[in-house]
């Protein structure tokens, strides 16, 4: 690295004042000339069929365009594959408006399309459609014993691995033994922007789509291959989101019934949901979990039984890693990790922030905290006691793994030698008073990547990829990559993304962004960097004549001998003196196997939390929060701060509050709105502090990082969980603590 | 939502002749509410008869001793009127304890009165609701009764009535004064809002076409010894699950007056005067106010998801009187400030 160090400090958001100038314009924003508006109507039963739409009842209203349904929907692609998105599950995907078969409630069945968006939304509301109701089943208590091992699963799903050892056998003879069923219902990623999509029509079947998406390329893939048209003749853009947290990671109906109307049309039509319909897709899915530990009298785990149990819609089957991870974080020799969906009549789960893991997390720390009390031991001690020194899944060892120290530097900032062992013994005021804590494991992944990278006449370098920025850092973070790599001052990069005109990169998921376009943004400064080397070379009596890459470094703005630093040659005068008014070089990045192949690549984090209680009430309130997070190297710890800061209001929300509520008689989401979906607003906030670990990591990519925006999740709940019970002596195994479960 | 007209009225006679003239007419203060229900269909009305240009935002002293608040007041206005804050806390505290800041910058007095039930079957247009659609059924009932009412409820309806101010005015004894069609006239509190009986769409006894003008505080405002205790799932813009107004005049330990009020238990603030009676004369003590709590939860019934209020609201009562009677209750953050 030069010494320029933009890496590694903390950095302001580039994008930040454009957020709060209202100069990012967000998809459902965009102005184009000559607009329609689709107001989307969603279905009121769970299952049936629909009968008849009375279409030609607000066909009849001065203004209204057109109502898309089954009933006139042109025809489209045949195939499932042409559905299938770039992160499906497996199975059979949903296709809006294909048929007269309701499979779950709101459902999308029609789009009115109309002049305005007040009269579209008026006939949505008196369009009457007739139903066949049958008799639907979405409460997964009734498939405890229907639960079935998926197929192959989406992308970067794993089935649970063998069992090792005996661990029925281990778990009978144990010393200690604690078994219990942890429970969380589904949850919804709300995030505050509505799912939207402007399609402007370009004339003749050109179209350019602004989507609120995590991923320009997935969309552009999705629409091309049901529409049938060219990538060329289908842009898609998405430069802000407000808020995704896995929600955009599938192409939602919105765009896929802008893009239905605005081809059929003719012209440009907007169609964004309601923040009910924001209830209508994929959701963290309801999760039963049973968890058998038990230990040898040294405190070291004899068996550890962890399976899971959750939902998936009747057309796919939607995959998580739920158990394996319990597999992983700890040391033990007899294992039985099992994994089992079952198929409700509601739409398919889909990838909420540290999928599997913070459901996976939450049994499995409780558990862990259960086993700790049996067996008579700190909690934190049982868990250094049985520390995985390799990942006993895969037989391989970790590429890094400062979990240890996480413990160790988070309990000693928290204070947890303050902690009286004994339940209920610490108060303040007429409060009781628990420390809990809980960690958690995260993968640490790099994806296939490309960039783009154009310095121009004037010193300043643009670098592109269509990637996204979720609100999780992006821009910022390869801008300081940029700036870093070629020695320029940040001022003087551009980073830009969301589009599917520049080089293609994968959906913002899974933490991975950070090593995958980071990786590839350094890998094209350093390419663009080695061509203004050889132009800096065949400059009249360069400084640099024979030098190798190597043997110089890129530092304000200038090339020079590593050294000999008086040796250099100014970047700009490099491309002045070349004739060119700009240089251009793509590049990708893909992990490098051979590096990677033998180990197990992973983030940990260890959780601190302080609750107090009002027993006479039930209220908890989480006076305190530290997560200890070891995620290899932290490119801006300003922004990665906000993430784990985001993860923890997460975790007290997943703890405290957050559920979807389902009405099995009508097999319906009931409190579908941000007023009674309940997620934490300042006053529940108290003291959060973030602590990174220092890990270094050469094997998961060549900027050593692990991406930070899912583990700080982990752990959060179950340690909110025990320290509830460390506070009241109550355990309470399903989220949320609802003040009544401690009445 | 459907399409409607708007007027804007300078004068309360013209309001109210403008709404008569309206057939499917309502009144707009605020909007906090009534917008939201026409976004989801719940309210369609064919004219809105706007009010803020109405001469009622005054809040000013009263013959008898009292406060006037004009029905167009602000919330916040209200909670934060220096003679509201001195006299009348207890009303203070109940109104910060409500909605945010934005919602009361934005909502009326009258308007809080006339705000509808949270209840969700109410809101989707999907289910059966016979606030909403009368003798299509109630489906709290047998379903997901979390926010639901323990106390005066009917089989056709167990909706509660989502006011944390209106709680407070119960327990004060405010008088709503209303201008209608035929004069004016003025209501106790208490008998403003109904219980659900076989008419649940009627949430009060207005009469068609009348509209709040005032609400009338008497002179005695508890300013010494009073609580607004209200729990629920989150620390701020969220309905009681359970709240409590209690109000305490005390002779050394003696109490020689008392009110007690509790919201998210009813289809209406609920006042529980037999209950003030067992407080009245007695010593200011746990047993005298675990006597009075009792008596509020007599005859609770629970419809499962919402059991837990009865005891929730047995011991949030015997709280609001500990510290109305300590005179240490002077915030809504009992549950805020961790560290006090």
């Amino acid at each position: 690295m030069s010494t320029t160090n933009y890496i590694g400090k903390p950095t302001s958001r580039v994008d930040g004042p454009a957020k709060v100038t209202g100069a990012a314009t967000y998809a459902a924003e965009f102005q184009v000339p000559n607009m329609a508006y689709g107001w989307v109507v969603s279905s009121s039963i769970a299952k049936g069929r629909i009968t008849k739409v009375h279409a030609d009842e607000v066909l009849a209203i001065p203004g209204v365009l057109q109502v898309f349904s089954h009933e006139n929907v042109p025809s489209l692609a045949w195939f499932d594959r042409n559905y299938k998105d770039d992160v499906a599950p497996g199975g059979s995907p949903f296709r809006p408006l294909h048929e007269d078969k309701i499979q779950f409630n709101q459902q999308p069945i029609a789009l009115v399309v109309a002049e305005t968006l007040e009269l579209a939304r008026y006939a949505s509301a008196v369009l009457r459609i007739d139903y066949e109701e049958e008799k639907h089943e979405t409460d997964i208590e009734a498939k405890r014993d229907e639960g079935f091992e998926p197929g192959t699963g989406k992308s970067g799903w794993m089935p649970p691995p063998p069992p090792r050892g005996n661990p029925d056998k281990a778990w009978a003879e144990a010393e200690h033994r604690i078994e219990h069923e942890y429970v969380h219902g589904a949850q919804h990623h709300n995030p505050m922007e509505l799912y939207g999509a402007t399609v402007e029509w370009r004339g003749d079947k050109k179209l350019t789509v602004y989507d609120k998406t995590q991923g320009v390329v997935n969309v552009q893939n999705y629409l091309t291959k049901i529409f049938g048209l060219s990538k060329d003749d289908c842009r898609v853009i998405n430069q802000y989101m407000g808020g995704g947290f896995g929600s955009g990671l599938r192409p939602q109906y919105s765009v896929f019934l802008a893009v239905l109307a605005s081809l059929e049309l003719k012209r440009s039509v907007r169609v964004t949901l309601t923040r009910q319909q924001m209830f209508s897709f994929g959701h963290r899915p309801h999760t039963l979990q049973y968890v058998k530990l038990g230990t040898n009298p040294d405190g070291t785990l004899a068996a550890l039984q962890h399976h899971a149990l959750h939902e998936t819609s009747q057309f796919e089957e939607y995959t998580e890693n739920v158990v394996n991870w319990s597999g992983m974080l700890y040391q033990c020799e007899n294992v039985k990790l099992g994994y089992q969906l079952a198929k409700l009549d509601v739409f398919t789960p889909q990838d909420m922030r540290a999928p599997g893991a913070a459901t996976g997390s939450f049994a499995l720390e409780v558990a862990m905290d259960e086993m700790a009390v049996a067996a008579g031991l700190d909690p934190i001690d049982f868990r250094i006691r049985n520390y995985a020194e390799q990942d006993q899944n895969a037989g391989k060892p970790f590429s890094s793994k400062r979990l240890r120290d996480c413990y160790h530097q988070g309990a000693a900032k928290f204070g947890w030698d303050q902690r009286n062992p004994e339940p209920r013994s610490m108060r303040k005021g007429n409060r009781l008073v628990g420390y809990g804590m809980a960690g958690g494991v995260w993968d640490a992944t790099q994806k296939k990547a490309a960039a783009k990278a154009t310095l121009t006449a004037d010193g300043k370098l643009l670098v592109s990829s269509a990637t996204a920025d979720i609100g999780t850092g992006t821009y910022t973070i390869m801008t300081q990559i940029a700036a870093e790599t070629l020695g320029l001052p940040l001022e003087a990069v551009t980073f830009k993304l969301g589009d599917t005109d520049m080089p293609e990169a994968p959906v913002q998921g899974g933490s991975w962004t950070a090593a995958s376009v980071g990786t590839a943004v350094k890998n094209v400064c350093e390419a663009l960097g080695e061509k203004l080397l050889k132009l800096a070379q065949k400059m009249e009596g360069s400084p640099l004549k024979g030098a190798s890459l190597d043997e110089v470094e890129f530092v304000n703005g200038q090339i020079r001998l590593r050294q000999d630093p008086a040796n250099a040659v100014v970047l700009r005068d490099v491309l002045q003196a070349s004739g060119e008014t700009k240089l251009e070089t793509d590049s990708s990045a893909a992990p490098n196997m051979l590096k990677q192949a033998n180990h197990s690549m992973h983030s940990h984090n260890a959780v601190f939390v302080e609750v107090e209680v009002d027993e006479e009430f039930g209220t908890v309130h989480v006076t305190r929060v530290l997560n200890a997070v070891a995620a290899g190297r932290i490119l801006n710890p300003k922004t990665a701060r906000s993430q784990v800061l985001g993860s923890i209001v997460w975790g007290i929300s997943m703890a405290l509050m957050e559920e979807t509520v389902m009405d099995h008689q009508f097999g319906r989401y009931m409190n579908h709105n941000y007023s009674e979906y309940h997620i934490p607003v300042q006053a529940d906030i108290h003291d959060m502090e973030v602590l990174f670990v220092e890990e270094e990591d050469d094997i998961v990519n060549p900027l050593g990082v692990k991406g930070v925006g899912e583990v700080g999740l982990l752990g959060v709940a179950a340690a909110i969980t025990n320290a509830v019970y460390h506070a009241t002596g109550k355990r309470v195994r399903e989220l949320p603590i609802y003040l009544d479960k401690l009445l | 939502m459907n399409p409607f007209t708007y007027s804007s009225v300078t004068a309360v006679e013209d309001a109210v002749r403008d709404n008569a003239s309206h057939e499917g007419a309502a009144y707009i203060g605020g909007g906090t509410n009534l917008l939201d229900l026409m976004k989801e269909n719940v309210a369609r009305p064919t004219h809105l008869v706007g009010l803020n240009k109405l001469p009622l935002t005054a809040i000013e002293p009263t013959p008898e001793g009292g406060l006037r608040l004009g029905a167009l007041a602000t919330n916040a206005d209200t909670a934060w009127n220096e003679e509201v804050k001195r006299r009348y806390p207890l009303l203070n505290q109940a109104i910060l304890a409500g909605a945010s800041p934005q919602l009361r910058n934005m909502a009326t007095n009258g308007g809080n009165l006339m705000q509808r039930t949270r209840c969700y079957y109410f809101y989707d247009t999907a289910t059966p609701c016979n606030k909403r659609e009368p003798g299509s059924g109630c489906s709290a009932i047998g379903g997901f009764n979390r926010i639901h009412a323990i106390l005066g409820t009917s089989e056709q309806c167990i909706a509660t009535h989502p006011s944390d101010m209106c709680v407070a005015l119960a327990a004060l004894a405010a008088t709503v004064r209303v201008s209608g069609p035929s004069g004016e006239r003025t209501i106790p509190f208490e008998d403003f809002h109904r219980l659900p009986g076989n008419t649940p769409e009627r949430d009060n006894n207005l009469e068609p076409g009348e509209l709040i003008t005032g609400l009338d505080l008497p002179a005695k405002g508890f300013e010494k010894n009073f609580s607004y205790l209200k729990l629920r799932d989150r620390n701020s813009y969220a309905f009681a699950l359970v709240s409590v107004a209690a109000a305490l005049e005390l002779d050394g330990n003696t109490i020689t007056d008392a009110r007690l009020a509790l919201g998210g238990v009813a289809h209406k603030p609920w006042r529980d005067q037999e209950a003030e009676n067992l407080l009245k004369g007695q010593p200011a003590t746990p047993e005298t106010f675990a006597r009075a709590a009792a008596k509020v939860v007599e005859g609770a019934q629970g419809y499962g998801s919402n059991n837990f209020k009865i005891e929730l609201a047995r011991r949030a009562i015997v709280r609001a009187l500990k510290q109305a009677a300590e005179g240490s209750q002077h915030a809504s953050d009992v549950f805020l400030n961790s560290n006090p």
